[in-house]
């Protein structure tokens, strides 16, 4: 008891030492796009499924973002058996634990704590480090546990921060990166096939955002009208108070 | 049919005539000032959103588990799996916050038009403690959703108990249940909101209403209407029947307020991260503590007094004090007021000046509260003679003197205010 509270004590800093000052990009996704959800959802049980799971999005959900039932069992399904399971991951968290020191979070709500802007740099800025025990670090999240899973699609880039001093003495810092091995794509394919990924993970955070807006608007509409109606009536029995 | 139904009615009455006299009593005949301005609707308005809070939270229970390895699933099960439950869930967290904007607006005005003075004392001493009962309510309910804001919020909120003198970390414990925020406080804190703090709430109501319609409501114009009465109904002159007057106009009140509530429930329903706090969207894990705990907006004017007071012999105890003086400092509102008006249309720059300046010093102590103490850097030269220099930390310090002298002061500046007459009959 004694030992976990003292551990406790000492974690706060710990925690302080994993944010960056890295300035995020603006994430570009758009939840209205059904084709960049549908490649968002690809790549997601392509590259992310195998450690992380979203065990809260059950698979036949993705008919919202127009695919069939059968498109997703054919597609989309390597990890489970039934259309209405949840998207779980199948690797053990005590496997997880034990190579990459922390079992991969769930990523059902990770748009919703992180940002999207936050996962669109995050997943855009890995790079090739020595010093870590899987060879990859990342500007946004640094030391992170998580190796660079889309890395044969982005390729190998090496990060460098350069301090600049002006002539009146203001210190700037230039991030500097560079390509060290090509992936399959273009760094345009690569930053749209991010956006689509954060795209899903924003869908995933919150399923029912677009329909909350579809509804909320019509709502407003009829309070508005249920407004003049109560106005009037308001101003009916008021007449005569003076 | 509108006869057998008239039939039934008499039917009722006639074994049960204490609804109808209720009815009477509280609505149809009871006289309200008929001067009530904007600042009025406050009051029907926080009883709107407790019947919102009471119904959404009843169909929450229907699928939530206060469990600690299932809570935050069962949530996110709601937000997704439950027919209409996202909209269940974002009422009740939208309504959490709107029922704390609304109480701190009747609030305040009571403060404007001296409405806890003379005869009123109690209907304001209810209210303290509604306020109270609220803040309760709230931060049980805030654990529920199990996710880091949650855990590390009560965590900190149950050992600012543990920093009292002798009996604080026994009291901690007892709190808890367990030596950390576990399954045994998840439960008894959904215990707590769900039933203890909503009957204690419902009935605290109830008093508060009791005992204003007892007294009668007060007016922007602060002078009694019951002075001024037609000889011949013995009605007040300047009061209108609280039914249809009122209730007319608080439904358009109430149309508007759904309206801005809505706004946000459907289109920002986290309110840029200050109705539900980002980090609540992370699992509640007793291992990890995040880098800047932040309670919810309602309580960091508190938050930022109990972090302003520096610790003394180590201990936070001070601190805690203070902002348990903070609150409790509001009982005493109708005897720290020595000023022979009620409403600040009558009073002089003394009250209004300080009234003024304590207002910006709560909301600064308010929004200091949600950010880091280094929010705003650090003095350049060597700072005063203390233990910091954090500029944030001294502009807290600075509210959390004004807010107390707005109090302590009180009976100096209101009685030597220089106060304009009173009218006789009410303004409209």
């Amino acid at each position: 008891m004694r030992t976990i509270l003292a551990a406790l004590a000492f974690l706060p800093a710990l925690a302080l030492a994993a944010e960056s000052g890295y300035r995020l990009d603006r994430s570009p996704h758009n939840p209205n796009d059904l084709v960049s959800l549908q490649a968002g959802a690809r790549t997601f049980v392509n590259y992310c499924l195998n450690c992380h799971g979203a065990q809260f999005m059950r698979y036949n959900g993705l008919q919202e973002i127009g695919l069939t039932e059968a498109q997703i069992r054919d597609n989309l399904m390597f990890a489970a058996d039934k259309v209405g399971e949840t998207m779980r991951v199948s690797l053990p968290s005590r496997d997880a634990k034990e190579w990459f020191g922390v079992v991969p979070p769930d990523l059902s709500v990770i748009a919703r704590s992180r940002s999207a802007d936050w996962l669109y740099t995050y997943l855009r800025t890995f790079y090739r480090d020595s010093n870590t025990t899987h060879g990859w670090n990342n500007a946004v999240f640094p030391n992170a546990a998580m190796p660079h899973a889309l890395w044969t699609l982005q390729g190998e880039r090496a990060f460098e921060i350069i301090p600049h001093t002006d002539n009146t003495g203001h210190v700037s810092v230039e991030n500097k990166w560079t390509q060290i091995a090509p992936g399959a794509q273009s760094t345009v394919q690569y930053d749209a096939t991010v956006r689509d990924l954060v795209n899903f993970l924003v869908y995933v955070g919150e399923p029912a955002a677009q329909s909350r807006k579809h509804i909320g608007a019509v709502v407003l509409f009829v309070l508005s009208i249920l407004f003049v109606l109560a106005y009037a009536l308001k101003k009916a029995y008021w007449k005569d108070v003076h | 049919m509108a006869g057998r139904l008239m039939a039934l009615w008499d039917w009722f009455d006639s074994r049960m005539p204490s609804v109808a006299e209720e009815w009477r009593k509280h609505a149809a005949e009871y006289y309200a000032p008929k001067n009530f301005n904007f600042w009025y609707y406050f009051g029907s308005l926080a009883m709107f959103v407790l019947v919102i809070q009471i119904v959404t939270g009843i169909f929450l229970t229907m699928h939530y588990k206060p469990d600690a390895s299932l809570a935050f699933g069962s949530v996110e099960y709601i937000m997704r799996d439950v027919w209409g439950g996202w909209i269940i869930r974002y009422i009740h967290s939208t309504g959490a916050s709107a029922f704390f904007i609304v109480i701190y607006l009747h609030m305040f005005r009571g403060l404007l038009y001296g409405s806890y003075k003379r005869p009123r004392e109690l209907v304001w001493i209810f209210g303290v403690l509604i306020y109270l009962t609220l803040m309760g309510e709230a931060f049980f309910g805030y654990l529920l959703p199990w996710g880091q804001m949650s855990y590390w919020g009560a965590q900190v909120i149950v050992n600012l108990f543990g920093t009292i003198p002798l009996i604080g970390p026994d009291l901690a414990l007892w709190i808890r249940g367990d030596y950390v925020v576990g399954d045994a406080t998840l439960n008894r804190f959904f215990a707590l909101h769900v039933i203890a703090f909503p009957l204690v709430l419902l009935g605290l109501v109830a008093a508060h209403i009791l005992a204003l319609h007892d007294v009668g409501s007060n007016n922007p114009d602060g002078v009694e209407i019951k002075k001024h009465k037609d000889p011949k109904t013995g009605h007040p002159l300047d009061g209108i029947p609280f039914h249809p007057y009122y209730t007319v106009k608080d439904i358009v009140g109430a149309i508007v307020f759904l309206a801005i509530f809505c706004a946000i429930l459907f289109f920002t329903p986290e309110m840029g991260g200050y109705f539900l706090e980002y980090n609540n969207f992370i699992p509640a894990d007793p291992l990890k503590t995040p880098a800047h705990i932040a309670p919810v907006w309602y309580f960091t004017p508190y938050y930022t007094i109990l972090r302003a007071v520096p610790p003394l012999f180590n201990s936070q105890f001070p601190g805690v004090l203070a902002m348990g003086i903070a609150v409790m400092v509001l009982f005493f509102l109708p005897w720290l007021d020595r000023s022979p008006v009620k409403s600040i249309r009558y009073r002089g720059t003394l009250y209004k000046s300080a009234l003024g300046v304590f207002v910006v010093a709560f909301l600064v102590l308010g929004y200091l509260g949600t950010e880091p103490t280094t929010v705003w850097g650090q003095f350049e030269f060597d700072a005063f003679f203390l233990d910091t220099k954090e500029v944030a930390t001294w502009v807290g310090r600075l509210g959390t003197v004004i807010y107390f002298l707005f109090f302590f002061l009180m009976p100096w500046y209101t009685a030597r205010d220089k106060t304009k007459p009173e009218p006789d009959r009410v303004t409209m």
